[in-house]
């Protein structure tokens, strides 16, 4: 369909694995992560970068897939919600989420989960005020901030100073 | 035993949460399914003179528009109160982002090209979009005579006035009073901003069809379904995984009808996935001014209540009129209320239709009359606080004549609040304490149906019809299972969602599920136990009134049995399993001004300690504290993360959320970059949740329900802090920094 719709070829790292795809020139990332790699952790809400429920990690940072062209993710590497559990073993940040109950419906937790892993690779050890910037644009309609600050900060501990 | 019912456990189906494998309805894998956009005009109201198709279905990839004349003749109309809502809208549209047309197409870009390419001439009307303006002599009538058929209001906007009320009319007279305070109050329009916008997705399914939603309440779409489409319940299979958030606004039927009819059309599946702003554009919360005028004894109590709330609806009717209707209806309070009068309108008007939303009514009422109640007692010199317990219902209390009596020791939750805020005790500077109370009433009718299999090896299957929106149900019901049973939680498997395999649940709302379905497991796994204890005494050849059979352990004499090992023995060589079949009514009572008493209550007490900062008027909530009398925690950590979200969500409409329309009915602040709602950046300072139990409740060993009620005293509560901290009282929600601001600079 839609033949006249420009596509360019990319080459990007999706948790380790390379993926050759060819690509709308007009799609984001998260079209692309969602529609072309089935890869559906990556939630669509707001497609303007204000919700956060898309984020995942290129390169080293956080973004908003709903804000990349996946033109642009050429040549780099991503992190998805996919990529944190390993063979079925929750990361400890994962676990934690579960252990201090920061889930509710779920929806925004992929989002805040990826957030919360760049922020520990960032800042091992976060005060409560790093937390609360560090998920800042991750929306939780549930209102569970309380929760998954505390899983963020026990899996700091956690892991040791 | 953390698995078991007071413990925190795992969130069952948590797993799949925080590894992005949770399928909701747009993750769902459908290749071949065509995608819908749905066709839309740039205004709320317009005469639609023609729609043309032609350049739309000519973009590669389109099969189809749809138009009303597509469908059929006068075109069907839905709604859970009144079938008002036109599957597309025919004639005339009623609010902005109402569907015109809908475009089915190969791909998404197709469907979204082709939208934009939908070709129609329309005459834009003059739209009401404000109480005034609604209610103004020879205002424009958003719903026609024609389809308001024999109804006295229907020349006017008034969808429905709720009247209810006692004691002595004389008694509402100013002179029976030594002090009577009377103000207006208003609420906006916020909207629900489920982080999952609603999807929906269709496939005919041999004679029938499936339906995929993100609905809170399947089997009343079923229902909508098989009427619209002349199709018996069993040949309308919903299926309707956890939804990514609900708040109310998935409880109703909004697209599907139009989404399975274009289905129907193509012979294969369609999906329609809304964006954030046509989500925006399908559901809200009412906006509503209510004028209160209560009278006070010098003491303190009340002499009267005297309420008068009209609440903006939408363009149909949804379940708003029942929002408004039940929400006054508990209007005076948790409060001895000598004589009250009530009257709620329902009013239309061409703005998207309001629908339940966390609190169903009773957070604008709420606001209004605790703020009252803060007045009077700056006015008699009695602390707010005290001037409530003196008025607060005690346990059996007919506190509303002829509903269900106060069902709480509600002062210790008061007691509690107040004790964690400091009430009291010396502030500091530039702050200020507020306090209020809450009350919604439960649900007045319920079905809820279950089926629980105890299979051969001990574990267990629950089918509950309940939809998990994060509230944690599912967790709850296999707590429940688990600990009758005797099954460890992680064998325990609860299915949700799908009504060609789930026995009927009515609905998921009003804080319910834990009270009546979760009465339903439970009384499914007695029966499990029943027979168990046929099987117990046939094994160990005793009378079977010797034998106990509760909470995973068969009793026989002094021995104590797992479950697992009596049924093993039991079933035999051939195996097979134990069926428990449970149901829990809730019946209706006509005679009731709502059809049915409360279940329960919900009661709240929220006590704030608040900062402004007079320069900016910036509100910092330094501690909020919510305190909810839940009869029994199933789950602690569960009922906290309902509480501590509901306050978060209180703190939304109170501070910053709104919706702001122009002229020609658009909300202008479409979407999350102008509708702010609280990020980790705006949370209290302090947030401290607490909760009674006294297993006083209806459900499970004493359980009540909640999630609602920490929200509803939120705003008043709030607002009483910053008139402590300033002096300024603002009765206009929310209490953004401009409208504080402002009432500082103009105080007297």
């Amino acid at each position: 369909m839609n033949d006249d719709v420009q596509r360019l070829p990319i080459s990007v790292t999706v948790n380790g694995d390379e993926r050759v795809l060819e690509v709308a020139v007009h799609h984001t990332l998260l079209d692309v992560l969602r529609d072309d790699l089935a890869l559906t952790g990556s939630k669509e809400c707001c497609l303007v970068g204000e919700c956060g429920a898309c984020t995942v990690i290129l390169d080293g940072r956080t973004v908003d897939a709903c804000l990349v062209l996946a033109v642009e993710a050429d040549g780099t590497s991503l992190t998805t919600i996919e990529g944190l559990a390993s063979e079925g073993r929750l990361s400890p940040l994962q676990a934690a989420f579960l252990d201090h109950g920061g889930v509710q419906c779920g929806f925004c937790i992929p989002g805040q989960v990826v957030s919360a892993h760049a922020l520990l690779q960032d800042n091992p050890h976060p005060t409560r005020a790093d937390v609360d910037e560090g998920i800042a644009g991750n929306l939780c309609r549930c209102g569970c901030y309380e929760q998954i600050a505390e899983a963020i900060l026990r899996t700091a501990e956690a892991s040791g100073r | 035993m953390n698995d078991r019912v007071g413990g925190s456990p795992r969130r069952v189906g948590g797993y799949g949460r925080v590894t992005g494998e949770q399928e909701y309805v747009a993750d769902i894998a459908a290749p071949d399914a065509l995608h819908v956009k749905l066709v839309t005009l740039d205004c709320a109201r317009a005469r639609i003179v023609s729609i043309d198709t032609t350049d739309a279905e000519r973009i590669p990839g389109v099969k189809f528009v749809m138009t009303p004349a597509h469908l059929p003749t006068p075109i069907p109309r839905f709604g859970p109160q009144f079938e008002d809502r036109p599957i597309l809208a025919v004639g005339e549209t009623r609010y902005h982002g109402e569907p015109v047309a809908a475009v089915a197409a190969e791909t998404k870009d197709a469907a979204e090209s082709a939208a934009r390419l939908v070709k129609v001439e329309y005459e834009a009307l003059p739209a009401v979009v404000t109480l005034a303006a609604a209610l103004v002599d020879g205002a424009p009538l958003v719903q026609g005579p024609e389809v308001r058929p024999g109804d006295p209001l229907a020349t006017t906007n008034v969808l429905r006035e709720h009247r209810v009320g006692w004691g002595e009319p004389e008694a509402l007279e100013a002179d029976k009073a030594d002090l009577v305070i009377e103000n207006v109050y208003d609420f906006p329009m916020v909207t629900q901003f489920a982080i999952e916008p609603h999807a929906f997705m269709a496939a005919p399914d041999g004679d029938g069809i499936v339906v995929w939603s993100t609905i809170q309440h399947p089997n009343w779409l079923q229902r909508v379904l098989s009427r619209i489409l002349g199709l018996p319940l069993s040949k309308v299979r919903v299926l309707s995984p956890d939804p990514g958030g609900a708040f109310g606004g998935k409880q109703h039927a909004k697209y599907e009808p139009l989404v399975a009819m274009m289905a129907l059309r193509a012979g294969r599946p369609v999906r329609l996935v809304l964006t954030l702003e046509e989500t925006f554009q399908a559901v809200r919360r009412a906006a509503a001014t209510i004028r209160v005028r209560t009278g006070f004894h010098s003491d303190g109590t009340f002499v009267f209540q005297d309420i008068a709330a009209d609440y903006l609806i939408g363009a149909y009717a949804d379940i708003a009129d029942r929002v408004v209707g039940k929400g006054s209806y508990p209007g005076c309070g948790p409060y001895r209320v000598p004589a009250a009068r009530i009257l709620a309108r329902s009013v239309l008007s061409h703005t998207t239709p309001s629908t339940a939303f966390r609190g169903f009514g009773a957070p604008q009422v709420n606001w209004a009359v605790e703020s009252n109640i803060d007045a009077g007692a700056v006015a008699l010199g009695i602390d707010p606080l005290e001037l409530r317990l003196r008025n607060l219902a005690r346990r059996g209390d007919p506190f509303i004549p002829f509903d269900t009596p106060a069902d709480g020791d509600w002062e210790q939750a008061a007691r509690r609040a107040a004790e964690l805020i400091g009430w009291g005790t010396p502030l500091m500077p530039g702050r200020g304490r507020g306090i209020a109370f809450g009350i919604k009433s439960g649900p007045t009718t319920g079905l809820s149906y279950s089926t629980v299999r105890l299979l051969a090896d001990g574990s267990v299957v629950v089918y509950a019809g309940t939809s998990d929106m994060g509230q944690g149900a599912r967790t709850v019901l296999a707590q429940i299972a688990a600990d009758e049973l005797g099954a460890p939680l992680e064998w325990v498997t609860v299915v949700m969602g799908d009504t060609a395999v789930v026995p009927y649940d009515q609905q998921t709302s009003a804080s319910r599920s834990t009270v009546l379905m979760g009465n339903s497991v439970l009384h499914a796994c007695r029966e499990i136990q029943a027979r168990l204890q046929s099987m117990a005494a046939r094994l160990y050849g005793v009378e079977e009134s010797t034998i106990v059979v509760e909470r995973g352990i068969v009793r026989v004499a002094d021995l104590e049995v797992p479950i697992p090992d009596v049924l093993v023995r039991g079933l035999g060589r051939l195996g097979g399993e134990l069926i428990g079949i449970g149901e829990m009514r809730k019946e209706a009572d006509p005679e009731h001004p709502l059809g049915g008493s409360a279940a329960f209550f919900e009661f709240n007490c929220t006590a704030i300690e608040a900062e402004v900062d007079r320069e900016t008027g910036d509100i910092a909530v330094i501690r909020h504290v919510t305190v909810s009398d839940v009869g029994k925690a199933l789950n602690p950590l569960q009922v906290r993360m309902q509480d501590d979200g509901a306050a978060i969500m209180g703190l939304g409409h109170t501070l910053m959320e709104h919706y702001i329309y122009d002229d020609a009915g658009r909300i202008r602040n479409l979407g999350a970059i102008d509708y702010r709602i609280p990020t980790s950046m705006d949370l209290p300072l302090e947030l401290v949740s607490d909760m009674i139990e006294n297993e006083d409740g209806p459900g499970p060993y004493g359980s009540k329900g909640m999630s609602e009620g920490a929200l509803i005293p939120v705003a008043a509560a709030v607002a009483a802090a910053v008139r402590d901290a300033t002096g300024v009282v603002i009765r206009d929600l929310p209490l953004t920094p401009e409208r504080v601001w402002a009432a500082l600079r103009d105080r007297p």
